[in-house]
């Protein structure tokens, strides 16, 4: 390990990630919608991220020496938000706003709306090459904080990303870790068939990053991973690919038939939430 | 006319560094690339970066006397504008440069959403704009502020030569938020200097006062309105030159209070197509506040233009010194 966090892990991780599926479903049920499909799916890999990986102050989102997490993909906001809320960045009762008029958490992730928001996501394909940027101002700057980036397969359509991958290894951007996450969905069916992103450990290798892939819904191989991507001793870009499962942590909503958008009605919110509670006690 | 010139010479398409500067007129090297490598001096928050055309926008000037400032992002127009509003978010001042054609039609997105609408402090300054190569309309920037206009947060900023150039570059970077700046680059002509002139940002200026005819213009079109105004004085026609660096925000008190002034016709003058550029937002400010002179436009057509030699073409499409004093009479 190179970081040091400036938190505790306990609770556990486990409970982390419980809590920020926990808040998202809570805030789906607010707005009766959202993006709890990826929400579930991407938890794990939040509550490493947030209670393992990154150095955060939650009393000042904006603390010059924290590490940045840019959500490039800005549907996933519920996901954030939610992991914002259980780091205590955003207080708990506020995600009773969640999607309402003049609410600091607005369906889609945007800089100026939400503490803790590093950037405003949503127009994909924007993230990784902001992150590059902003990996050269802290290396110019002498900063030691790490750059995070959480984008998705099909984030990977986009030609702006591979000119982001092209230009992170060019310049040697060993402070820049792209996490993927992989639930092989978007918005016209499965990332596969839309346009394939295999083979993606490949791929990234040959563009010079150092890849890793690794179960998303793993808390111990994703913990392994991110420990061995600030480890790792070579100057080059660090990627962590994630296979998650949509709806991971609610039974009837992982065997679901998938869209983009999960489909949960009315009625199923307080079933969803007895549900993930039922499984994290097993 | 274009025959009459085919005629005269046989004119070539210039090189892509080619100066718009006439033969004998006074220019002055890469005024921008020495203001930025000059301002970088004091300020250490100045970095430069360039999508494969520092050479064709003189910011080498600024990556040879600052190369640990200086980021080469390739032929990579989105990545150059992610990447700077990523430096921009950790304090730094960017000066991106490219194209106007590729800034405007192909960075669009990354310019809107990860710069202006988080009001970065990311200056993006390009070549090319309007009608200043013989390239074809791959380079011909004749839309970018069409484009740019719509964009909420971003200023726009046209000088008209060195001088300006010159003085422009520490305003902008003193002026919080994103900017667009058109580049004029190579051996730029210098014009001001006889005017006692000094940028200000979002300020018109009268260079020159007049009773018959008020033609407000930016960028390299004053010169040539200032030019024009010369001519047609010899003809006993007296026209007053407004000079308009700052395309948005629009100096609206200067310009209406201008246009107010009775019995002159308004000409508005640009290097830009006729939809949307300072004809239309001079237009639209007069209208919208009832003042109504007999009002025309020089503005290049709404069409792909030729490849071809520049005096050809700014003759051919209306902004020579000629074409803009031959408009302007026949109108009054």
């Amino acid at each position: 390990m190179t970081a040091v966090p400036t938190h505790n892990e306990a609770p556990s991780l486990a409970a982390r990630a419980r809590n920020i599926r926990r808040h998202a479903l809570r805030m789906g049920q607010v707005q009766g919608q959202g993006y709890v499909g990826q929400a579930l799916g991407a938890a794990d890999l939040l509550a490493v991220s947030y209670f393992h990986a990154l150095r955060l102050d939650p009393s000042d989102p904006d603390w010059e020496d924290r590490d940045r997490f840019y959500l490039s993909i800005g549907h996933y906001a519920i996901a954030l938000y939610a992991a914002l809320i259980e780091a205590g960045v955003i207080p708990e009762q506020e995600l009773e706003t969640y999607g309402s008029d003049d609410s600091r958490l607005p369906m889609s992730g945007m800089a100026a709306y939400t503490p803790g928001m590093e950037i405003t996501g949503g127009s994909l394909g924007h993230g990784l090459g902001i992150a590059v940027g902003a990996c050269l101002g802290l290396k110019l700057k002498g900063s030691s904080s790490w750059v995070y980036n959480l984008l998705s397969d099909g984030e990977l359509n986009e030609g702006s990303t591979w000119e982001a991958v092209m230009s992170a290894s060019h310049w040697k951007l060993d402070n820049l870790i792209a996490i993927v996450d992989v639930n092989n969905q978007q918005a016209d069916g499965h990332s596969s068939e839309v346009l394939g992103f295999e083979p993606i450990v490949e791929r990234w290798a040959s563009f010079g990053w150092y890849v890793q892939r690794v179960d998303g819904n793993s808390l111990e191989q994703l913990v392994t991973a991110f420990d061995q991507a600030r480890a790792h001793q070579a100057a080059q870009p660090r990627v962590i690919i994630c296979d998650t499962r949509m709806g991971k942590g609610v039974p009837f909503l992982e065997n679901r038939d998938k869209t983009h958008f999960i489909r949960v009605d009315e009625n199923e919110w307080a079933l969803a939430l007895e549900a993930l509670d039922a499984g994290s006690q097993a | 006319m274009s025959t009459e010139i085919a005629a005269k010479k046989r004119l070539t398409t210039s090189a892509m560094i080619a100066s718009i500067a006439a033969e004998g007129q006074p220019t002055k090297p890469a005024p921008f690339g020495h203001a930025l490598a000059s301002l970088a001096e004091q300020r250490q928050d100045i970095v430069g970066l360039s999508a494969d055309l520092s050479k064709y926008t003189d910011l080498h000037i600024f990556a040879k006397a600052h190369p640990e400032r200086f980021y080469q992002m390739g032929m990579a127009e989105q990545l150059l504008m992610s990447a700077a509003a990523g430096m921009a978010r950790e304090g730094f001042t960017p000066f991106a440069t490219t194209y106007a054609v590729f800034a405007s039609r192909r960075a669009y997105d990354f310019i809107c959403m990860a710069i202006a609408e988080e009001n970065l402090n990311v200056k993006i300054v390009c070549g090319l704009p309007g009608l200043t190569t013989g390239y074809g309309p791959s380079h011909q920037a004749t839309d970018d502020l069409a484009i740019f206009r719509a964009m909420p947060n971003l200023m726009i900023v046209d000088p008209c030569d060195a001088l300006e150039i010159e003085q422009a570059v520490p305003a902008i970077a003193a002026h919080p938020g994103p900017v667009y700046m058109r580049l004029l680059r190579g051996n730029v002509p210098l014009v001001l200097d006889r005017y006692d002139y000094r940028f200000q940002i979002g300020k018109a200026q009268v260079l020159r006062g007049g009773r018959d005819v008020l033609l407000v213009s930016s960028g390299l079109m004053t010169m040539r309105a200032l030019e024009a105004a010369e001519q047609l004085h010899k003809d006993g026609v007296d026209v007053s030159v407004l000079h308009v660096p700052t395309i948005k925000p629009l100096d609206e008190q200067t310009i209406l209070a201008e246009a107010r002034k009775p019995g002159r016709l308004v000409v508005t003058a640009e290097n830009h197509s006729i939809i949307g550029g300072l004809g239309e937002a001079v237009a639209g400010l007069l209208l919208r506040n009832g003042v109504t002179p007999t009002f025309r436009q020089i503005a290049l057509p709404d069409a792909f233009l030729d490849a071809g030699a520049l005096p050809t073409l700014h003759d051919r499409y209306g902004i020579s010194t000629q074409a803009v004093a031959a408009q302007i009479k026949a109108w009054l």
